[in-house]
């Protein structure tokens, strides 16, 4: 492998059902500008794979938020994601167009998808990164939480393309700029012989309100043990809701069935970066800790002044959750306070 | 149906201890069987139990004592097991560990339907494993796997948790899956599977029983390498907030939230 021949950052799009770019794809646009300003301008190029429909709202996107160069997928076999047929399309780009350094979301369509890419082009994966730098040699230095946060690691790959998956809401959200200067290539997609040996039967989107909005509310309201049975959750959506806000839950409270497993913030749950955390009766074990001590403000509300929650809490209230959690959704309503956008 | 489960034997990351250095202690950490990877196990052995004259093998990947996750996989319910484990495997990322176990299920054990792993270790974190060992054997996968919903020597159905909702998706075999926790418990291993356990003796194999080469595994066969590991910056507490009514407390509160501008009416 020459690998002086690979330049450039290119990003793997993604996009909603309401046919917008996922938060993480702008995210992932703005690093790699960064990225590029330290590898003397190097071109920031985007993939996008679509069935197709109108991609000129997502192309705008995707110029707004700073990519040079779009490659264009687009066929009526593409229009949901399958792992094998993305993975082609993806592969067949970057063996002609080589970038150096590749980047997805990790989302879980990310995360099924890199892997494959990464063994199919044997070349080096860093999961679930937080930051991107380039170090003095210009190589990529992808730095990670491992051992359940308690490490963090800087990865480098010795093989091309650099690839990692980004964390979404870790890394900022780059200002839009009108611009139409977006070069856009279209791709001969050639799907001809490519098994495709999975079939979605059925996506079922309101099994559980939490498993959708839980990563990506601003304000996430939490419960654990204190909580003392699956009802009295309702003083929690009650404040969740007062607020715009989403309900998660500790292990202990899920282990005990009060709540579903796709509410589950931690290690073995999710991982949420909301603007604002309030745990309540949630004592701060070390695995809760990974999934939400990235927030931006974490309040603890917790009968034991002891409780490691509050040696990482913004504010600590040491008080009985019964009483300060309505307390806390009366003073909001009358006030009509919101999160800040 | 010939039915594989991947298992890694971790450290308790739960017991963390870190020297004055800020170096992790890794001595004295207890070992355990991967979380997920008892989901893969637990699940594994209900289609193994769905599909009557099924087998299942656990293959793991590590050094000798891993055996210990082995023989709680056959405590459980798995007919035998396999260990790959060589000093030359030492260092290897995920490429390179993925390599390693696809040539091994594809040597030792051979004609599988299906492979089952956790979707993630709790130590590396990366869900990469399960992914790539799909790639090298050239099968498909489901990750995110909430649940098998039901399975012949063809096909499987299975339920993934994503950020949409819950996806069914239908997969021709053979094919790989990683497994997320499930809605159900991993079963505990009977004293009679316990006996079994000790009686069975698991074959070893090293990098030249598997057919692979010294560039292909470790550090040698991994694109990536840590070049800096460090202890995460440790969140700050603030301050503890006490009042003498519930209304108080609520009412500092806000005011704290409005003042930083985190909440505006």
């Amino acid at each position: 492998m020459d690998i002086n021949s690979y330049k450039g950052i290119c990003v793997v799009a993604e996009a909603t059902s309401a046919n917008k770019l996922t938060g993480v794809t702008w995210e992932l646009i703005g690093a790699a500008k960064q990225l590029s300003e330290q590898l003397n301008g190097e071109e920031i190029s985007v993939i996008l794979i679509s069935g197709n429909n109108d991609v000129n709202p997502l192309l705008k996107e995707i110029s707004e938020a700073g990519a040079q160069k779009c490659y264009l997928a687009q066929d009526d076999k593409l229009a949901a994601y399958s792992t094998e047929y993305y993975a082609k399309i993806i592969c067949d780009i970057v063996n002609a167009k080589k970038p150096s350094i590749m980047l997805f979301g990790a989302s879980t369509t990310g995360r099924d998808l890199a892997p494959r890419i990464s063994s199919e082009l044997n070349t080096g994966l860093t999961a679930d990164c937080t930051e991107l730098g380039i170090n003095e040699k210009g190589l990529l230095a992808a730095t990670r939480p491992t051992f359940g946060g308690n490490l963090m690691a800087t990865i480098l790959c010795k093989s091309r393309p650099q690839m990692a998956t980004v964390r979404p809401k870790v890394l900022a959200r780059p200002e839009a700029h009108s611009s139409n200067n977006l070069e856009i290539e279209k791709i001969n997609v050639k799907l001809d012989g490519v098994p495709l040996r999975t079939k979605i039967l059925e996506l079922a989107k309101s099994l559980s309100t939490a498993c959708v909005t839980i990563e990506a509310a601003e304000i996430n309201v939490s419960g654990g043990r204190g909580m003392k049975t699956a009802e009295n959750f309702k003083i929690l959506e009650d404040l969740a809701q007062a607020l715009g806000g989403a309900v998660g839950a500790s292990r202990a409270a899920v282990d005990a069935g009060w709540r579903g497993h796709c509410d589950q913030v931690g290690q073995t749950g999710k991982t949420v970066t909301p603007k604002l955390y309030i745990a309540c009766g949630i004592s701060g074990a070390i695995q809760h800790l990974a999934g939400m001590n990235a927030s931006e403000t974490i309040v603890a509300i917790n009968k034991d002044p002891d409780a490691a929650i509050f040696d990482i809490a913004t504010y600590g209230l040491v008080g009985d959750l019964f009483e300060v959690v309505p307390a806390l959704t009366e003073a909001i309503k009358k006030e009509q306070l919101t999160a800040a956008i | 149906m010939k039915i594989v489960v991947c298992v890694k034997q971790v450290p308790d990351t739960s017991d963390i201890k870190w020297t004055e250095n800020n170096t992790m202690v890794r001595d004295g950490v207890e070992s355990i069987v991967n979380p997920f990877d008892e989901y893969a196990i637990e699940t594994a052995l209900r289609v193994k139990e769905a599909n009557p004259g099924s087998t299942l093998t656990a293959v793991t990947m590590g050094p000798p004592q891993a055996k210990d996750v082995l023989k709680k996989a056959i405590a459980m319910g798995a007919d035998d097991a396999i260990l790959i484990s060589d000093k030359k495997f030492a260092g290897s990322d995920t490429q390179a560990t993925s390599r390693t176990l696809a040539k091994a299920i594809k040597e030792k054990i051979g004609d599988f339907d299906l492979i089952v792993c956790g979707q993630f270790a709790i130590d590396g974190d990366t869900a990469q494993t399960g992914p790539s060992i799909a790639k090298h054997l050239d099968i498909p996968q489901i990750t995110y796997t909430k649940e098998v919903v039901n399975s012949s020597d063809s096909t499987l159905v299975a339920k993934r948790e994503i950020e949409e909702g819950m996806q069914t998706i239908e997969m021709q075999l053979p094919g790989l899956i990683c497994m997320v926790k499930c809605d159900y418990e991993p079963r505990r291993a009977p004293i009679k599977g316990v006996m079994k356990a000790n009686r069975t003796e698991i074959p070893e194999f090293n990098m030249e029983e598997i057919g692979l080469e010294p560039e292909q595994v470790g550090i040698k066969g991994s694109p990536t390498y840590v070049s800096k590991a460090f202890r995460p910056p440790i969140r700050e507490g603030g301050e503890k907030i006490t009042a003498d009514s519930p209304k108080e407390l609520a009412e500092i509160l806000l005011s704290k939230l409005k003042e930083t501008k985190v909440l505006v009416s």
